[in-house]
């Protein structure tokens, strides 16, 4: 029987969730990499036991650790994640240069046909590659050398490169974003690479419509319509029809169009989630209402999803990398929330149950389809 | 074969669980026998530490890491001074240290 296998990073840990395809009974694993910030673990789509896990702490730095048997045993990889040349400055909180140095990894995106081959995006942003599984990791310096790299600025997080996406009809296509700069695109395998911006406003920075300096926080795609880019936005959802030329807000009837993690249906493109939080300032659900909501039209029309969700006193936040689908017939939603729990619906979001419990904060939530 | 004692180091329980090694770590290091070649000779014998104590390139001590020897604080102290010889002589360990942080 086919079955799911959830990878949730934490800020104290890795947990692995598993279940059969009824998602009706999980087991929760053991911490791995105890009391360690895991930012991110994702599994190789070509070889579902590779995983990579970005494991790191104030006191020690970056480890990378790899597993070959889906998440039972674990070896560290490489760790040195050097930029490339003379790494020069970008802005500074104040405005002022600062120089560019590695803080952290906080997304890794596997190959989809190699599973020795994986992207790293860190902070301060930047984004790398490993072709021999994380033992040595080259920048691709492209990205932060095309131009505009000078300018970008951290967001409140740090300036950190949080979303890769390999385009599966046309390999040599990549996305990135950063915050606080913006998306990017690259169609010659992350060698050269342009802003992707144009149609995003911001009002926190002081041309709204600038190439760069938006704080983009998840961008998300399905695989049949790979030009078709979903993005929360700091503030604004957003969509692109061709790849990024160019983008419309889509926040419709959302009771706020602040969030992190926005997400496709595995099988209808044009369904998406997103789960509002009131504000920057406010890291919590508007009205203490914990509500994914979902549109079935590709934007502008929202419906919330409510059932099994707490509906009072929920102050919890949702991060943008802390929400994944499934792949099954009936498609599967998880997310992770700052207070510890995971929630699972096996109904595409009409329902929703909690599979765990008073974990540590959750950074992240990937999850595999297993045959 | 070298007849010197091994240089006993402690390390952090996370980097313990990091390197899988149970208490102390017994290494030949040849002399003179510095925080700098007591660290080279760790990371030789377990590289999965690199990166983890101090910097991959320029080797500073990462900022929440303290090395102590002899009830001494040595963070500060040149990499290539000569350790106490108490640890030389393998009495005393040397300690790689998790910075006190948290309320």
């Amino acid at each position: 029987m086919s079955g799911v296998r959830l990878l949730v990073g934490t800020h104290k840990g890795a947990f692995v969730i598993t279940a059969d395809g009824k998602r009706d009974s999980w087991q929760i694993s053991e911490p791995h990499f105890g009391g360690w910030d895991i930012y991110h673990l994702k599994g190789s789509p070509a070889d579902p036991d590779r995983l990579y896990a970005s494991q790191c702490s104030s006191w020690s730095g970056q480890v990378i650790q790899r597993s070959d048997d889906g998440g039972a045993t674990w070896e560290p990889v490489g760790n040195k994640f050097s930029y490339e040349g003379t790494p020069g400055t970008h802005q500074w909180y104040d405005g002022t240069p600062h120089p560019w140095e590695f803080e952290r990894v906080w997304h890794l995106e596997p190959s989809l046909h190699d599973p020795d081959t994986v992207y790293a995006g860190v902070e301060d942003a930047g984004l790398f590659l490993s072709e021999d599984g994380g033992e040595n990791w080259r920048e691709l310096p492209g990205l932060r050398g095309h131009g505009t790299g000078s300018s970008w600025q951290p967001g409140a997080g740090g300036m950190c490169l949080h979303t890769i996406i390999v385009d599966p009809q046309q390999p040599s296509r990549i996305y990135t974003a950063i915050s606080a700069a913006g998306a990017f695109r690259s169609d010659d395998s992350g060698q050269t690479w342009r802003p992707i911006n144009r149609g995003l406003r911001s009002e926190g920075i002081p041309d709204e419509d600038a190439e760069v300096g938006h704080c983009v926080h998840r961008i998300a795609l399905h695989p049949s319509r790979p030009d078709v880019l979903y993005m929360q936005k700091h503030w604004d959802v957003m969509r692109s029809d061709n790849g990024g030329e160019s983008w419309r807000e889509i926040s419709g009837n959302l009771p706020t169009d602040f969030g992190f993690p926005i997400d496709v249906h595995a099988h209808e493109p044009e369904t998406i989630y997103v789960v509002p939080i009131t504000s920057d300032s406010l890291h919590f659900p508007p009205e203490g209402k914990l509500r994914v909501y979902r549109s079935r039209t590709g934007g502008d029309e929202w419906e919330p999803l409510t059932a099994g969700l707490p509906q009072e006193h929920s102050y919890v936040n949702v991060l943008r990398d802390a929400m994944a689908v499934d792949s099954l017939d009936e498609c599967g939603i998880y997310f992770g929330t700052t207070s510890g729990e995971v929630y699972a619906s096996a109904d595409s979001g009409d329902s929703w149950a909690p599979i765990a419990s008073h974990l540590p904060a959750v950074l992240s939530v990937e999850v595999q389809t297993l045959p | 074969m070298s007849d010197a004692p091994a240089i006993r180091i402690v390390l952090p329980a996370h980097l313990r669980r990091l390197a899988r090694i149970d208490g102390e770590v017994r290494l030949a290091v040849t002399e003179p026998v510095t925080q700098r070649s007591v660290l080279d000779a760790l990371e030789a014998s377990y590289p999965m530490l690199c990166g983890t104590i101090r910097d991959h390139d320029t080797k500073r001590r990462r900022a929440f890491i303290r090395f102590f020897a002899c009830e001494e604080d040595l963070s500060r102290e040149e990499p290539d001074v000569p350790l106490p010889d108490e640890v030389v002589a393998g009495k005393e360990p040397y300690l790689i240290v998790g910075a006190m942080a948290g309320g």
